[in-house]
């Protein structure tokens, strides 16, 4: 008796994506949208990382995706297909930002070489800031403008292993660099942001929000 | 071990990791101790990672789900099995019915009939002189005293009558009726040795 749509939904079940993936090798096709469904937000923010465009990211994740379910058969199955998927939306990223890349500047961040030492530029005590700030959409759009100031292959790694908790080979195998790359990046860009949020630098910004009384400023 | 600013600052992000070996860590442990400068990186690198990972961080445009799943519709190869399977199931069921007729017409009569007056009835003489109602289902021999509506009853042969698609009646007739049934059994015998063993 063939497994229904249901059945691989129970709750608790762990997903059989192998499974999955062969009956949509056998023409099932809907079951295309059950599978990609736990990496749609990936696939946004892989695109995201790259293209800095909500409206350029989102077109090239539905692009990405697209392009996953037509070479589905390609698949091997020794990889993860969540890393196979995430490669395809880099890859079409990429593709996307190259043809742009005539018209968009680099910011300086990114014109540092990754080889060599990044030396933190603030020192002073480290003020937390708290996750519930994280309400704020003030805050949201700091932390926002301060990741988009990265250089890209900072910004990829970092979004892809810090933000969506790829694991550091999958984000090596997602964005094709070496896993001692990917660990490079990804120390300067958490210097580097943890710099331009230290208040006594870019951070300073953190000090003009204002707080009610009797609550801690970060 | 001891390890100074800069080696900390190197290894700071796979300290986060847990990816340094044990002398490490415990080297760097104790330089976080005595070095505020350091502890406020680490302090800083662990806020960082714990922000930007909260799911608030990542905003998922309205809608985005929906019209992915709308471009993978209309970039998916459209379902044919609806007409195509119609189809298929039509041609499949003329063959079948065309096949079933084309078996009716190659078998002896005798293995087709249903009924044993039918089966019988093929052994009345063709000729022989029967009457039957003509909006009736039975035809009879002239003078059966189950004959009903006398008056609209019509002349003809047996073999028109069988054609007609008139059954005997099973008083009347009853000789030829019994003599069939057992030919008609051993017909059906015969026939169905033949089927087995063609030589």
């Amino acid at each position: 008796m063939p497994e229904t749509t249901a059945s691989l939904k129970n709750a608790g079940e762990p997903r059989n994506e192998e499974a999955l993936i062969r009956r949509i090798r056998e023409g099932e096709q809907e079951l295309f949208y059950e599978l990609i469904r736990p990496y749609e937000r990936r696939v946004f923010a892989a695109t995201l990382a790259i293209l800095r465009n909500e409206a350029d990211a989102e077109d090239a994740a539905q692009e990405a995706v697209l392009k996953a379910f037509k070479h589905i058969r390609q698949f091997r199955a020794e990889a993860r297909f969540s890393t196979w998927l995430i490669q395809i939306a880099v890859n079409e990223a990429r593709m996307r930002r190259r043809k742009q890349q005539a018209v968009v500047m680099e910011p300086m961040v990114d014109q540092r070489d990754d080889e060599g030492d990044y030396t933190p530029r603030d020192f002073a005590d480290w003020r937390e800031i708290p996750s519930e700030t994280l309400e704020r959409a003030e805050v949201r759009q700091k932390l926002a403008e301060a990741l988009s100031s990265l250089g890209q292959k900072y910004r990829e790694v970092f979004i892809l292993r810090d933000m969506q908790q790829l694991s550091i080979e999958d984000t090596a195998k997602a964005l094709g660099i070496s896993v001692p790359s990917v660990k490079t990046r990804l120390l300067r860009a958490r210097l580097m942001l943890r710099d331009l949020l230290a208040p006594g630098l870019g951070g300073s910004w953190s000090k003009a929000l204002s707080f009610a009384k009797g609550n801690k400023p970060w | 071990m001891v390890v100074r600013c800069e080696e900390v600052w190197r290894e700071v992000s796979n300290y986060l990791e847990g990816e340094v070996d044990p002398r490490m860590r415990a080297a760097m442990e104790e330089h976080f101790r005595g070095c505020k400068h350091c502890t406020a990186v680490l302090d800083g690198a662990r806020n960082v990672i714990q922000l930007y990972g909260d799911e608030r961080m990542l905003e998922v445009p309205l809608g985005f789900s929906q019209r992915l799943h709308r471009r993978l519709e209309e970039g998916m190869p459209r379902r044919r099995g609806n007409a195509l399977g119609w189809m298929m199931a039509l041609g499949f069921a003329a063959l079948v019915l065309l096949s079933f007729e084309v078996g009716n017409s190659s078998r002896p009569s005798v293995l087709d009939l249903r009924s044993d007056m039918a089966r019988s009835g093929i052994h009345i003489p063709a000729d022989l002189a029967v009457v039957a109602v003509s909006d009736g289902k039975i035809f009879h021999v002239p003078g059966c005293r189950f004959i009903h509506d006398k008056d609209k009853l019509q002349t003809m042969t047996a073999g028109e009558a069988m054609r007609e698609g008139y059954a005997p009646c099973v008083r009347c007739l009853k000789k030829y009726l019994s003599e069939g049934q057992i030919l008609g059994q051993k017909e059906a015998q015969t026939a169905r040795l033949e089927e087995e063993d063609p030589e």
